[in-house]
């Protein structure tokens, strides 16, 4: 995990090991609460997993561009209040152009201001990587933090609700698994595709 | 205002909408120190601590945010508040009691980013709590916290010597474990409607 801070790796590295490598869910665990919270149908996780993203992507550059200016001691609470502001434009936007959307997905889109996802990112890669390079990162572990949660929200829908994206799939006769669409089913749902995850590494590791 | 009678929004609170097994909130903290029954309890302990605070500050907050008419700065005063707060119990336990403050380590300082705690202050505005009502759903939302994490813990105590394969260990099986206790749970719904 190391070597990729080393000045030999490129742009495309950069953006390739958020999405697979280093997937902040399958492999980091971070950015929990949101992944299993909103996750209940393909549409919620998509908005969810966009907002994130722009976010992310929005403080790495201003976290990148500042770097040199804010002062080692007080950089976690900068970047907290970086995070915040382009939150508080995201939960704005998201409500002039869908309050259904904002209203399924509630408290959620405020609470993407405490996704360790983002702060970390800030931490580890933008306060210590040029503008070019934090971009990509944050587009990577971006489209990364997307896939995962979409990957939830289908698995999730398609199995309690016999629908993706509001589409019926079964005939009539489909018994929905409730279980899927309450809190325990996101416990399951992300148990399983974490051990998915886990034997394809392990298999990689053995040949 | 809100009409809920104080035991019910305790119970509400604590059990029925437990803020990690029905909200997913805090879930970072819940898998992270959930490794031993002793830290647990001490972070429950801290967690509730910095809820009661920040709630009460949320409250003051937005009853000024409201008067001036700037509630879209809303977001970012309370994160400053709860950052602030946390601080604040961090000098306080590193001067007090030195050894908790090792146990805990980094998982103090990450309370800032807890959502829980963002969560209880944006949830108690939403529903229009009274002064009182924000003090009691604090105190739920903190006992609620403390009782999965330390049922968690106790589950991962033992099951440190079960065998089981490789592949489970760690996160997987905590999060089934999880998935099973939330499933426990909603054996309290219907508690404290009526």
């Amino acid at each position: 995990m190391s070597e990729s801070n080393t000045h030999t790796t490129t742009s495309t590295d950069e953006f390739i090991k958020g999405l697979w490598r280093e997937n902040p869910v399958f492999v980091q665990v971070l950015g929990m609460c949101p992944v299993l919270a909103v996750s209940n149908t393909a549409e919620n996780a998509l908005a969810m997993g966009l907002a994130t993203a722009f976010v992310l992507l929005m403080s790495n550059i201003l976290v990148s561009i500042l770097r040199s200016f804010i002062p080692k001691e007080v950089r976690i609470a900068s970047y907290i209040l970086i995070i915040a502001t382009f939150v508080t434009i995201t939960d704005y936007t998201i409500q002039a152009i869908s309050v259904d959307l904002h209203k399924s997905l509630g408290a959620f889109i405020s609470l993407i201001v405490v996704n360790c996802l983002i702060l970390s990112r800030a931490e580890a890669f933008a306060s210590k990587n040029n503008l070019g390079k934090s971009i990509m990162d944050a587009l990577g572990m971006g489209v990364g933090f997307l896939f995962a949660l979409f990957c939830l929200g289908a698995v999730r829908e398609i199995l309690g609700n016999g629908t993706f994206f509001g589409l019926q799939l079964f005939p009539d006769g489909f018994q929905a698994w409730i279980v899927m669409i309450l809190p325990a089913g996101g416990f399951f749902t992300l148990a399983a595709w974490l051990l998915i995850f886990n034997l394809v590494q392990q298999r990689k590791e053995a040949s | 205002m809100n009409q809920e009678s104080l035991g019910q929004i305790f119970i509400n609170a604590s059990l029925v909408n437990n803020f990690v097994l029905a909200y997913f909130l805090g879930i970072c903290p819940f898998l992270g120190v959930s490794g031993k029954l002793d830290t647990a309890t001490k972070m429950g302990g801290a967690v509730t601590f910095v809820m009661l605070i920040s709630s009460m500050c949320a409250f003051g907050i937005h009853a000024l945010l409201v008067a001036i008419g700037a509630e879209f700065l809303q977001l970012i005063s309370y994160i400053v508040v709860i950052a602030s707060t946390v601080q604040l119990v961090e000098m306080f336990i590193k001067k007090m009691s030195p050894t908790l403050f090792r146990a805990l380590g980094i998982f103090l300082p990450l309370i800032t980013t807890n959502c829980a705690i963002l969560g209880l202050a944006l949830f108690q505005t939403n529903k229009g709590y009274s002064f009182g009502q924000s003090i009691v759903y604090a105190l739920g939302a903190g006992a609620g916290f403390t009782l999965a994490l330390v049922l968690i813990a106790g589950f991962r105590e033992q099951l440190e010597f079960a065998e089981v394969p490789k592949v489970i260990k760690g996160t997987v099986l905590t999060l089934v474990i999880a998935g099973i206790l939330s499933l426990t749970f909603m054996g309290f719904s219907g508690l404290g409607t009526q």
